[in-house]
């Protein structure tokens, strides 16, 4: 039983410089395995300075990054970042690849033999509810949801552990970002994964999060369940934070 | 680090180039390679020199239109020609200025210090002289070039080189004290400016065919200011040994060429349209009774020998700049203060005059199509390392971001990532460099290489303008190709994802 609530990464008292701007001062904060972590904050609190750090993609300039208790070793990147699926808000999809060159090129990249990759497309296709004959289409021929779909595939072909994600739904508008909540959700039950998600949207971080870390300035205002944050906030930032969610209701409220 | 093996490279290339046959052919039992300068009367004492030395039973190659007095000493001195005709004015005042020579024994002892030896005077003097429409002159009452001084307002076209050159115009300038301030019109088009009244007075050759078409007065000398030009055949001295029959017509022509023999072979080029080789060929036969096969090459060959060579040049050097500058953009592109430095070399190149590269590669390379390749090569990298730098340093992060977070290897990710969305900008750098290449190399024939540069030389030399565009459109017409067989490359290398995007 404790064995599946590891830590999955550990930030331990890291800090985080670019040049004499302070991004991250001395942040300490468990990712538990197999939950879902929602990171939620103001624009420019370091939120994907995190994600990048769990990546390995940047080196923090204090404290340590562990993954699975072992600190991300220079040069070993490659072989831990195919262990992590990453999708950003517009994709990052390559724009020279189909959507199934796209999806398929770490295994191709792996030699994985053609009737695996086949089978792993069409289980990925099925869960991501993406249409077949949109495979051989380009990003630019696809919509911002589709694109969506297609990173997401695209982190998932080497089943990952762990799956983070900045923003997924941030481009998208609110019908299709709706469905896509509710495939994702689905998906992530389904999975069982570890999965870190950076988002803006208050509404968002309490659908997915098993935990949900508000931060402010590169510090943790407050960490818990998304519950807590609502009914016992730890402070008046915590608070503002979350009132200042304007939903149908009170807009009508107002209103009337 | 990596930056240190692009010049070695360079130089390997270029000197692996030099090894090309024209270089091998100097030595041995091989042909005599005969050169000329880029005017009509050096062309047909080249096909003379030629004539006598394949009347001596030895085989002879005539390399024309060198682009320079300098360009074509030094091809001498290196042994990249084996002979040609200069004037001995030249050699005093210019080739071996200030080292106060002024006797032929001089010039020979000098001479031999290079392995250069002089045969006799041909006989004939080309010297320089001041040519006026008559009527002109006469009205203004210009007789000798002191009365210039009198008519400040007199317009002055003078080539280039009797610009620059000691004992043109500097010299005559003060020793006359002329007030004006000439404009630089190509010699060849001078006669046309004279005619044409857009200048007033242009320098001439006593030999000139022009002279007497245009019933032109030549201004006294009255202070015998310009030095006496001698045509003579200067040779390698290791001909003696090489070819000693040659060696001995070329002696056999001391003083059989007259000024007024001359001034009849250029008219007969000049004005009447003969091939060079047709009345030098006449001259040989009439004078000594030589049968020498005048070159009849028609049209086409002529015109596929230029393409060749033509081609030769641009794709031998286009290939090596793609070969360095699509690797030297990589390394741009990945190393910040490096790329700098890169692109600001390959600027700095590029701000270069063309023809100045061109020349600039001669003490390196020699003559022909090693220095014209080595110059177009440098000429080409600045197109293509720039794009390749623009290509790579413009493709979003997020992309970038994503490749590196799949866990793809720097080079995987090169290869399949970056260099693939780089590629249209790597292509058009490539399609730009290439139609500078071939415009660029129709100066290559200036330092002996070839292409469809020799007829347009020959063309403003002979102001034949049918003989010019027998080069310029071709050439115009490979930049096309070159342009259309780049799109079609594009077409088929570029992601159909990629063109999509652009056009939105
Ligand atoms: N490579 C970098 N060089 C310099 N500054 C950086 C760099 N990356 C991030 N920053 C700075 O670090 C701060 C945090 O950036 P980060 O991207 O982590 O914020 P964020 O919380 O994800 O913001 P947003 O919600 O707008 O995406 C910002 O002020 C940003 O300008
Ligand atoms: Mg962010």
């Amino acid at each position: 039983m404790k064995q599946a609530h590891a830590n999955i990464f550990s930030l331990l008292n890291v800090s985080k410089r670019f040049g004499d701007k302070t991004v991250l001062k001395d942040f300490t904060l468990d990712i538990l395995k197999d939950r879902t972590t929602v990171l939620l904050g103001p624009s420019g609190c370091g939120k994907s300075t995190i994600l990048r750090l769990c990546l390995g993609l940047t080196a923090p300039t204090q404290g340590r990054v562990l993954f699975e208790g072992a600190p991300i070793a220079p040069g070993k990147g490659d072989a831990i970042r195919r262990k992590m699926g990453y999708v950003i808000q517009d994709g990052g999809l390559f724009p020279h690849m189909t959507a199934r060159e796209n999806v398929c090129i770490m295994a191709r990249y792996l030699k994985w033999p053609r009737e695996k990759m086949a089978a792993r497309l069409d289980e990925l296709r099925e869960m991501t509810n993406f249409p077949q004959d949109g495979l051989s289409s380009y990003p630019a021929q696809l919509s911002g949801g589709q694109q969506q779909r297609v990173a997401l595939m695209r982190a998932l072909m080497l089943d990952p552990d762990v799956l983070l994600m900045d923003e997924p739904l941030g481009a998208l508008d609110s019908i299709i970002r709706h469905r896509l909540q509710n495939d994702l959700k689905d998906i992530f039950s389904r999975l069982r994964k570890t999965v870190v998600m950076v988002t803006h949207d208050i509404g968002e971080a309490g659908f997915f999060g098993d935990k949900v870390v508000l931060m402010r300035g590169g510090a943790i205002e407050q960490a818990g369940r998304f519950a807590d944050l609502v009914h016992k906030p730890a402070n008046g930032f915590v608070r503002e934070y979350i009132a200042a969610q304007r939903g149908v209701a009170d807009v009508l409220e107002n209103a009337g | 680090m990596k930056n240190k093996t692009l010049f070695p490279f360079l130089f390997l290339l270029c000197a692996l180039l030099s090894f090309a046959p024209s270089r091998v052919a100097a030595a041995g039992g091989k042909p005599v390679i005969v050169g000329s300068k880029k005017f009509t009367e050096s062309v047909v004492l080249g096909e003379i020199v030629k004539g006598v030395t394949q009347a001596a039973g030895v085989p002879a190659i005539h390399k024309r239109q060198f682009g320079g007095t300098r360009i074509i000493w030094r091809a001498l001195k290196e042994g990249d020609i084996d002979a040609y005709v200069d004037y001995t004015g030249t050699l005093y005042h210019e080739d071996f200025a200030g080292q106060h020579i002024t006797t032929m024994e001089g010039l020979r002892k000098k001479l031999s210090t290079y392995g250069v030896s002089m045969a006799p005077p041909l006989g004939f003097q080309n010297n320089y002289a001041i040519a006026m429409d008559p009527r002109r002159a006469k009205k203004l009452g210009i007789r000798t070039i002191s009365d210039l001084r009198r008519h400040p307002e007199l317009k002055l076209g003078f080539p280039s080189e009797f610009l620059n050159r000691k004992d043109g115009w500097p010299g005559m300038r003060a020793a006359y004290a002329l007030p004006q301030t000439p404009v630089n019109i190509d010699q060849d088009l001078a006669y046309r400016g004279l005619v044409h009244g857009s200048v007033d007075a242009v320098v001439a050759y006593t030999t000139d065919a022009e002279i007497d078409y245009y019933h032109l007065a030549l201004l006294k000398d009255d202070l015998h200011y310009f030095p006496i030009y001698k045509g003579v055949i200067l040779y390698r001295t290791d001909l003696e040994k090489r070819a000693p029959a040659a060696v001995r017509n070329y002696k056999r022509l001391a003083g059989r060429i007259d000024t007024a023999a001359m001034a009849a072979m250029n008219r007969a080029v000049k004005i009447d349209r003969r091939s060079e080789s047709a009345v030098a060929a006449g001259f040989l036969k009439k004078t000594f009774g030589m049968e020498v096969a005048a070159r009849r090459k028609s049209w086409w060959t002529a015109f596929w020998r230029y393409t060749f060579a033509h081609l030769l040049l641009v794709l031998v050097s286009l290939s090596a700049a793609i070969a360095v500058s699509v690797p030297a953009g990589i390394l741009a592109a990945r190393h910040g203060r490096l790329g700098q430095v890169i692109l600001g070399a390959a600027g700095v190149l590029q701000t270069m005059p063309s023809l100045a590269l061109f020349v600039f590669m001669i003490p390196l390379f020699g003559i022909g199509r090693a220095p014209a390749i080595a110059a177009l090569f440098l000429y080409s990298l600045l197109p293509i390392v720039r794009n390749t730098y623009a290509g790579l340093t413009g493709i979003p992060d997020g992309v970038l971001e994503s490749a590196e977070a799949l866990g793809l290897p720097e080079r995987a990710k090169l290869w399949r990532i970056k260099l693939p969305m780089a590629a249209p900008t790597i292509l058009a750098g490539i399609k730009t460099a290439a139609v500078i290449n071939v415009g660029t190399a129709t100066l290559a024939a200036l330092i002996g290489a070839g292409g469809y540069g020799e007829p347009i030389l020959a063309g403003i030399r002979l102001d034949d303008i049918g003989l010019i565009m027998t080069g310029a459109v071709p050439a115009a017409g490979m930049a096309l190709l070159m342009q259309y067989g780049f799109e079609l490359v594009e077409t088929a290398c570029v992601s159909k994802g990629l063109r999509l995007q652009r056009t939105g």
